[in-house]
């Protein structure tokens, strides 16, 4: 298995802008073509404006998308969707070859440039790692896209010995002729199968016929991670290239006042200390040598509006807005008379505090700014964002930005957010040369955005059986959506397309469907509900998805508080919840599988505990 | 001032001050990045390496502490019987999954197996307590430690 270039620096990247949203679906997006360095390429045919300014590019007539089979063979796989430790560098690729009857050892992966026009994820809209839609997105697409090259390998072989492509077939990187025994290997076929038409039905293998998808296959990426080779964000290096420490205000909302520079310009190693509005950043010849010299600076900062803020006026504030009444995100049935007849009632509030992401590598990003362009090296999920971001702080068009991705040391949500690759623009325009600006642990914690702080007050209502008859559920807290959307709706009709009739609905109606998602629909018999969300942004800081998203804060409450029904109604918790699920059968399964595999009731030693929980997500 | 220090068999002068940590001498003077940055405050276990066959972390190790001793990295841990048999449990069991953590965990699961051969789980815990895997990969780790005591042989494979 070839492993030291399997991430191998994506130097030339072809892709390519359109200049208008292109309403157009992703098979027509399929085109073949002839790959610069000769071969087959697959890739999408769209307004192409060359993006790479580079002379070798001369002559690359066709954009990357996922497929890249060189004359000698090598086959090259184009990774649109991150690898932060979820296994995409290893589905995607499984999606890829059974289709394209390769073996995983026979690939190679490159990471690929920015292009929501090419790589845009099918569930989204834009080229973006998240939500648990790798799989879900790409299942079709991918095989579609391996199955057509596929297709284009067997035909041109076909010609080349001019017998029936239906007696031909692929496997293992060649295509043979079945009743003579010829081969040819696919890199022998790549100009030919270039030159074909692309192919009007693509037939996708019946799944029982998979030989890789449905196994476990290896990771394509632990060879480089158990050797030190593998080359996360953190790990670039570039000729010339300085090392940056920053420090941004303390107070969110705060701005720099006034930086005392004396001390630090002694520190051996230090080049420069950069200002920002609201950070300052020392620049030296080694990581060290910027974190003394940042130790050494006299900072003044003006805390702004939040300076006295505490979690307790945060809460407080909370505590008031779960008060109002919230847009309504299910109601079912009539909750208050069901409550008012209720046998026994039970309510709770729950509160969960803020969380950081606190990926194992902290934020980073390096950065070389010119006249003329642009260079990020960075891991991040939203490639395009980070192009975008870039731009806009050079003022360069989007073009002239070149984003190379990286593995992702953690993800978890963190590398949605483009504002550690916005910072370290804002200080690489004011060094001569690559800078490598690299968060400290402090700084990364402090400095994250964190999952919103919730404020969900839940009651329900049981019956003299104990089976809850009525149920009411009140999230209140931050709307990570209505500030993505915002960022999102303006850039693109696509985004819309993808989101979807409903959700457009509940944007406009200001229903954060994140939110409430694991809360609005638990899977159990609940007659009367009614749950709604109430928005109320905490002052000054920042919010963003978090590992598992909704879901993670939902789960939590509800399913702690089916847990005080079970009390309540003084029944076994694993049975309390399956009596609830006699119309969610799948659930139900889940949920005694679970139980089976725990040996629930069986006794346990003293100081442990068993619990158990069922939620429905991402589905 | 300028310091020797032998990494992986090999000398390399740099020119640093005492207090500079091993860890970024190793990443951004001599360029070897297979050794992590995660906290600086030896906390988290990414940037762990050997000295003297002991597991240290290198982020709070001044260059002017390390002397004439031998420094190996994730770079070279391979060359090490332990090492070697570590990396293929690694594989065999697909312990890593975003994979940054990992240099520091196969590095303290090497000094552990090259001091225990056989090490217990209360022996797995105290010498793996101090790397932190933030995606959850403890149980692999754990299974991949015990494969790798029970493999035998240079080739890593299992006996």
């Amino acid at each position: 298995m070839c492993c030291s270039d399997r991430f191998g620096f994506v130097a030339t990247a072809r892709a390519s802008e359109a200049s208008r949203d292109a309403n157009l679906s992703r098979r027509a997006f399929l085109a073949a073509g002839t790959a610069a360095g000769g071969g087959l390429l697959l890739s999408v045919e769209l307004p192409a404006l060359s993006r790479n300014a580079n002379a070798s590019d001369a002559g690359a007539f066709a954009p990357n998308a996922f497929i890249r089979i060189g004359r000698d063979g090598q086959v090259t796989l184009i990774m649109h969707k991150v690898e932060m430790g979820q296994g995409t560098y290893t589905s995607m690729p499984m999606l890829l070859a059974e289709e394209l009857e390769v073996d995983l050892s026979q690939v190679r992966l490159e990471h690929a440039p920015p292009n929501d026009q090419l790589y845009a994820e099918p569930l989204f809209g834009v080229q973006e790692t998240g939500g648990s839609t790798s799989v879900r997105g790409n299942w079709e697409p991918l095989r579609q896209a391996g199955a057509t090259a596929r297709i284009l390998l067997e035909a041109a072989a076909a010609q080349t010995w001019k017998v029936d492509a239906n007696s031909c077939h692929a496997a293992r990187g060649e295509v043979i002729h079945g009743p003579s025994g010829r081969r040819l290997s696919y890199g022998a076929l790549a100009d030919k199968a270039a030159a074909l038409p692309l192919p009007r039905n693509i037939p996708l293998k019946d799944p029982k016929d998979f030989k890789l998808i449905g196994t476990s296959a290896k990771r394509l990426d632990a060879p480089d991670k158990v050797n030190g080779t593998a080359k996360f964000g953190i790990d670039v290096k570039v000729p010339g290239m300085k090392f940056a420490v920053v420090a941004a205000c303390p107070v969110f909302g705060g701005r720099l006042a006034s930086v005392d520079d004396s001390k630090a310009k002694t520190i051996k190693g230090m080049h420069q200390v950069v200002r920002l509005d609201d950070a300052v950043a020392a620049v030296a010849d080694h990581t060290w040598a910027a974190k003394k010299g940042l130790a050494a600076l006299d900072i003044r900062w003006d805390e702004g509006p939040h300076a006295k803020l505490s979690t307790r006026d945060i809460v407080q504030q909370l505590v008031t807005a779960s008060q109002r009444s919230g847009v309504v995100a299910r109601q079912q049935g009539d909750p208050g008379k069901a409550m008012a007849s209720a046998a026994q009632k039970l309510e709770a509030v729950y509160e969960v505090s803020f969380l950081a992401h606190a990926t194992m590598e902290p934020a980073n990003c390096t950065v070389h700014v010119r006249p003329d362009g642009c260079d990020v090296w960075v891991g991040t999920q939203v490639p395009t964002f980070a192009q975008t971001a870039a731009a806009k702080v050079t003022g360069l068009p989007p073009k002239k930005v070149e984003v190379h991705n990286h593995l992702l040391g953690g993800g978890f949500g963190r590398r949605l957010e483009v504002d550690f690759i916005l910072r370290a623009v804002e200080i690489a325009k004011q060094v001569a040369g690559p800078v490598k600006v690299v968060w400290t642990r402090e700084e990364d914690i402090q400095h994250d955005m964190y999952r919103p702080y919730y404020y969900d007050r839940i009651a329900a209502g049981l019956n003299e059986r104990g089976k809850p008859v009525a149920w009411t559920h009140r999230v209140t807290g931050s709307s990570i959506m209505a500030r993505v959307t915002s960022e999102l709706f303006p850039k693109t009709l696509r985004v819309m397309r993808a989101a979807g009739l409903n959700n457009l609905v509940a944007m406009v109606r200001g229903l954060d469907v994140d939110a409430v998602d694991g809360a609005a629909e638990p899977p159990y018999a609940l007659d009367n509900v009614r749950v709604d969300y109430v928005r109320e942004e905490p002052p000054g800081i920042p919010t963003a998805f978090w590992r598992g998203v909704g879901p993670t804060h939902n789960v939590f409450v509800v399913e702690s508080f089916i847990d005080e029904l079970a009390a309540a109604a003084k029944q076994d918790p694993f049975e309390y919840r399956r009596a609830l699920l006699d119309k969610s059968p799948r659930a139900k399964a889940v949920l005694e599988l679970a139980a089976k595999r725990a040996g629930w009731g069986r006794p346990l030693p003293s100081g442990s505990g068993r619990g158990i929980s069922l939620l429905h997500a991402f589905g | 001032m300028a310091y020797t220090i032998k990494v992986n068999a090999v000398d390399h002068s740099v020119d640093v001050d005492g207090d500079t940590p091993l860890l970024w001498v190793l990443r951004d003077v001599l360029g070897m990045t297979g050794t992590k940055f995660g906290c600086g405050k030896a906390l988290c276990g990414a940037c762990t390496v050997l000295i003297d066959d002991a597991a240290a972390r290198s982020c709070i190790t001044p260059i002017d502490s390390v002397g004439a001793a031998a420094i190996t990295t994730i770079e070279a841990i391979g060359n090490t019987l332990s090492g070697k048999k570590i990396q293929r449990a690694w594989l065999d069991l697909d312990v890593v999954q975003c994979g940054y953590c990992q240099s520091g965990q196969i590095m303290s699961a090497s000094a552990l197996l090259a001091s225990k051969p056989n090490p217990s789980d209360a022996e797995i815990d105290d010498a793996m307590s101090g790397n932190i895997c933030r995606c959850g990969t403890y149980v692999r780790i754990r299974e991949a430690i015990k494969q790798a005591a029970r493999s035998t042989g240079t080739d890593g494979s299992r006996g």
